[in-house]
C-alpha cells in the first residue's frame, strides 16, 4: 500500500509493505539523491571526522561536518589541576603540534603573571626552536597524509620518514616524542641536553637533503595537479567571513602571518618570508607548506646560532620549577643535585619544593588571550584566572576547529573525489577540533 | 575627550559596585573535619575588574568613542557597560541588546574594521547573581592589525544572547560549543545544535555545577579519589 501527498515539506511518499516499485521511482524534474555518511571510521577523513555528504549522481549538493568524536574534556580538566600541571593536558589536544598549545598556553599564563618581560633569553630560543621543528614535522604529516589520502603512497613514506628524524630530536631534547609538556610557565622544563645543537645541525643537514624528495615528486605531477589544482576552491572572502587563517588564508594571497603581523617569542627579530600563493586552491597549499618547511629550518638555524648559554626558566623562585630535569637510571626525573639538597641540606628548600610542586602558584586574577600562528593557523588560549592555583577556565581557539567550518562552501557543488582533497588541505587534526 | 569621560562616569554610575564574581572560602578544600589550620574561616571575594579610566591610549578611545556615538543615536547609551583594559587589551562589557549593532559597527566601520571573530567561548561565574553566565568574543581586524575582545552577560534564569553569526558566520560552531558547554541559547543562530556532545546528553558539561566525574584509582594500595574529589589547595 503505497500513497503519495504533498505536504508542505514537499511531496511525501507513505510506504507500508515491499511496494516500492509502485511508488513513482524518483519525483519528476529530481534526480536521485543519496546521503552518504564518511567516517568517522575512515582512512580519508584526516582522523575521527565525520562528513555528512549528499550526493546527485557523484557531485556533492551538500556537505556537513559532524565532529566530536574526539572531544576528551580537558578545558574541563584543566580546571582540575595546578597551572604547570595544565600543560600536559593542552600539549595533547593538537597532538601534531604539542609545542604550540604548550606556548600559547604559558604565554597566556604569563601575560596575567606579569613575567612575559622575564622570561629568559634561552628559554625563549629555545621554544622557538622546537616550534620551528614542530611546524615542519606538522607540514610533513600534512603532506603525507595528505598525499595518502589521494593515493601517493611514496609522499606519505617520504613525509613520515623525515618527520620521524624531528621527533628523534623532540625525543633527545624533552625525552618524549610527542605530547612533550616540556614549555613551562616562565620557561621551559630543562636545558638543552649536551650534544643537542650538534644533532639538530646535523638533522637539518640530512632534512634538506631528503626534503627535495616530495616536491620533486609531486610539484610538477600531472595527476597530482590534476587531483589538486581548482579544487577546495575559498577565496579571501570566504576565508575572512568564516574566520579561516593560516596556509588557507595564505594561499588567497594575504601574507597574514602572526610571527609577523603580532610577534611573540621575539619572532620580530629572525629572517623569514610569509610565504603565499593566490591561486586559493588546495594545490596552493600545498606549495605553501613545502615553502614554509623551509622558512621553519631557516629559522631553526638563526636560533641555533643565538643560543647562548643562561637559564631557562623565570629568576622568580615563587614561579620557576624548583627543580631542573635531569636524565637518571630510572629515566627522567629531579636532578640528584636538586634532591641532595631538598634532602640533605636545607629543609626551607624542601618545603618550597613540597609547595610550589603540591600547591602550585598562583596567578591574579584576570583574562588573558594568546594567539601565535600554528601550522594550521591562529591558535590562542583565553585563559581566565581567579586569583588561585588552578585555572578557573581555559578556553583555546584552535584552527583546526575553526577551519573545519569551511568544508561545506569548499565542496558543496564539487565531485565526492575533491571533498577528500579540500579536507586534507585544510589539515584538521581532531584531537584540536574536539579537545 | 570630555565627552568621553562624561559618558565613562554615567557608565559606572548605572553599575554601581562592581559584581561579585566568586566567593573562595577556606583554603585546603577540608569540610569533614575539625579546622585546626584556622584558615578554614578564610573568605575571599572576587570582583569584576575595575572599569579602565580614560584616556585608553593608542585606538582604544577612538573605538570607544565610535561605539557609543552609534549607540547614543540608537537611543541605548548604556549599551557599553564598563571598558576594561587588561594586560594591554580592550575588552569591552556590552550590554546583550546592544551586540548586534556593536558587532556590526566594530565589523563596517572603515575606522574599525574588526572582519574576522576568532573565538566565542564561555565563563561560568555561579555566585555573579543576575550575570552567571559570560559570553567572550574576540575579534580580529588584519586591515588595522588590532585585536579587541567583548563580553556579553546572561542570567541563568534567561540564558540568551543574540546570535553574531549573520555578522560573523565563522562563529557558527563556536557559538554552538558554547551552548553545548554552558547552555547559553543564541537567539536566531541558523542551528543551534550540539557540536561536541551527543545529541541527547544531559547538562552543559563546562558550568561550574556540572561535576568532572571519574572514579577513585588504587595506587599502591591507597585509594585515590577522582580529581575534583581531591582535597585540594584553593
Amino acid at each position: 500500500m503505497s500513497t503519495a501527498e504533498t505536504a508542505t515539506q514537499g511531496r511525501v511518499f507513505t510506504v507500508t509493505g515491499g511496494d516500492w516499485d509502485t511508488v513513482t521511482g524518483a519525483p519528476e524534474g529530481e534526480q536521485e539523491r543519496i546521503v552518504v555518511n564518511m567516517g568517522p571510521q575512515h582512512p580519508s577523513t584526516h582522523g575521527v571526522l565525520r562528513l555528512i555528504l549528499e550526493l546527485e549522481g557523484e557531485t556533492v549538493t551538500d556537505a556537513r561536518c559532524g565532529i566530536g568524536y574526539l572531544h576528551t574534556g580537558i578545558e574541563k580538566n584543566l580546571e582540575y589541576r595546578t597551572w604547570t600541571q595544565g600543560v600536559t593536558f593542552v600539549t595533547r589536544m593538537d597532538y601534531l603540534s604539542p609545542f604550540f598549545n604548550e606556548t600559547s598556553y604559558c604565554l597566556a599564563v604569563e601575560q596575567l603573571l606579569g613575567i612575559t618581560e622575564e622570561i629568559p633569553e634561552r628559554a625563549t630560543t629555545i621554544r622557538v626552536l622546537l616550534m620551528e621543528l614542530n611546524r615542519v614535522s606538522s607540514h610533513l604529516v600534512a603532506l603525507a597524509t595528505g598525499g595518502m589520502e589521494l593515493g601517493a603512497l611514496t609522499a606519505m613514506t617520504f613525509g613520515f620518514r623525515e618527520r620521524e628524524v624531528i621527533l628523534d630530536l623532540f625525543e633527545t631534547i624533552t625525552g618524549l616524542r610527542m605530547n612533550n609538556a616540556f614549555i613551562r610557565p616562565g620557561g621551559v622544563a630543562a636545558d638543552l641536553p649536551p650534544g643537542a645543537e650538534i644533532a639538530i645541525r646535523e638533522t637539518l643537514r640530512v632534512l634538506r637533503s631528503r626534503l627535495r624528495d616530495t616536491p620533486s615528486l609531486l610539484v610538477d605531477n600531472p595527476i597530482w595537479t590534476g587531483r589538486t589544482s581548482g579544487v577546495g576552491y575559498l577565496d579571501l572572502t570566504g576565508c575572512i567571513a568564516l574566520g579561516i587563517t593560516g596556509p588557507v588564508l595564505r594561499a588567497t594571497g594575504l601574507p597574514w602571518d602572526l610571527r609577523k603581523a603580532q610577534p611573540y617569542c621575539g619572532y620580530d627579530s629572525y629572517e623569514f618570508d610569509v610565504i603565499t600563493r593566490d591561486t586559493c586552491d588546495a594545490y596552493g597549499r600545498f606549495l605553501i607548506r613545502l615553502d614554509e618547511i623551509e622558512q621553519s629550518l631557516r629559522i631553526v638555524e638563526q636560533a641555533l646560532d643565538r643560543l647562548r648559554p643562561g637559564p631557562v626558566m623565570v629568576a622568580d623562585p615563587r614561579i620557576a620549577w624548583p627543580a631542573q630535569l635531569a636524565i637518571g637510571t630510572d629515566g627522567i626525573g629531579n636532578s640528584l643535585d636538586h634532591i641532595r639538597e631538598i634532602m640533605g641540606t636545607s629543609m626551607e628548600a624542601l618545603i618550597h619544593h613540597f609547595k610550589l610542586v603540591t600547591e602550585g602558584f598562583r596567578v591574579p586574577a584576570g583574562q588573558a588571550y594568546a594567539p601565535i600562528e600554528s601550522p594550521r593557523g591562529e591558535l590562542g588560549a583565553v585563559i581566565t584566572s581567579d586569583g588561585g592555583t588552578r585555572p578557573y577556565r581555559v578556553h583555546f581557539r584552535d584552527p583546526s576547529f575553526n577551519n573545519l567550518q569551511a568544508v561545506a562552501a569548499m565542496s558543496e557543488g564539487a565531485m565526492i573525489a575533491d571533498v577528500v582533497a579540500a579536507v586534507a588541505s585544510l589539515d584538521p587534526v581532531m584531537g584540536g577540533v574536539d579537545r | 575627550m570630555t565627552d568621553l569621560e562624561h559618558a565613562d562616569r554615567a557608565d559606572l554610575e548605572a553599575v554601581g559596585e562592581p559584581a561579585v564574581l566568586a566567593i573562595g572560602r577556606g583554603a585546603f578544600g577540608v569540610r569533614d573535619s575539625g579546622d585546626t589550620s584556622g584558615f578554614g574561616g578564610l573568605v575571599r571575594t572576587l570582583t569584576a575588574p575595575p572599569a579602565a579610566t580614560p584616556p585608553y591610549g593608542g585606538w582604544f578611545d577612538e573605538a570607544c568613542a565610535l561605539i557609543r556615538e552609534r549607540l547614543d543615536r540608537l537611543g541605548a547609551p548604556g549599551g557599553v557597560e564598563r571598558v576594561i583594559v587588561e594586560h594591554g587589551a580592550l575588552r569591552l562589557l556590552v550590554a546583550r541588546q546592544c551586540l548586534l549593532e556593536v558587532a556590526q559597527l566594530l565589523r563596517d566601520h572603515p575606522r574599525l574594521r574588526f572582519e574576522m571573530c576568532m573565538s566565542v567561548s564561555g565563563v561560568h561565574w555561579p555566585a555573579d547573581h543576575g550575570a552567571e553566565l559570560h559570553a567572550l568574543y574576540h575579534l580580529l581586524s588584519v586591515t588595522h592589525n588590532r585585536r579587541i575582545a567583548l563580553e556579553v552577560t546572561c542570567p541563568d534564569a534567561d540564558p540568551h544572547i543574540p546570535s553574531i553569526v549573520p555578522v560573523y558566520p565563522g562563529a557558527d560552531w563556536h557559538e554552538r560549543e558554547t551552548y553545548d558547554f554552558f547552555g547559553i541559547i543564541f537567539d536566531d543562530h541558523p542551528h543551534l545544535t550540539r557540536i561536541e556532545m551527543p545529541d541527547d546528553w544531559p547538562g552543559h558539561p563546562q558550568r561550574k555545577d556540572y561535576p568532572l566525574g571519574g572514579i577513585p584509582v588504587e595506587y599502591k594500595g591507597a585509594l585515590i579519589p577522582a580529581p575534583d574529589e581531591r582535597r585540594a589547595y584553593q
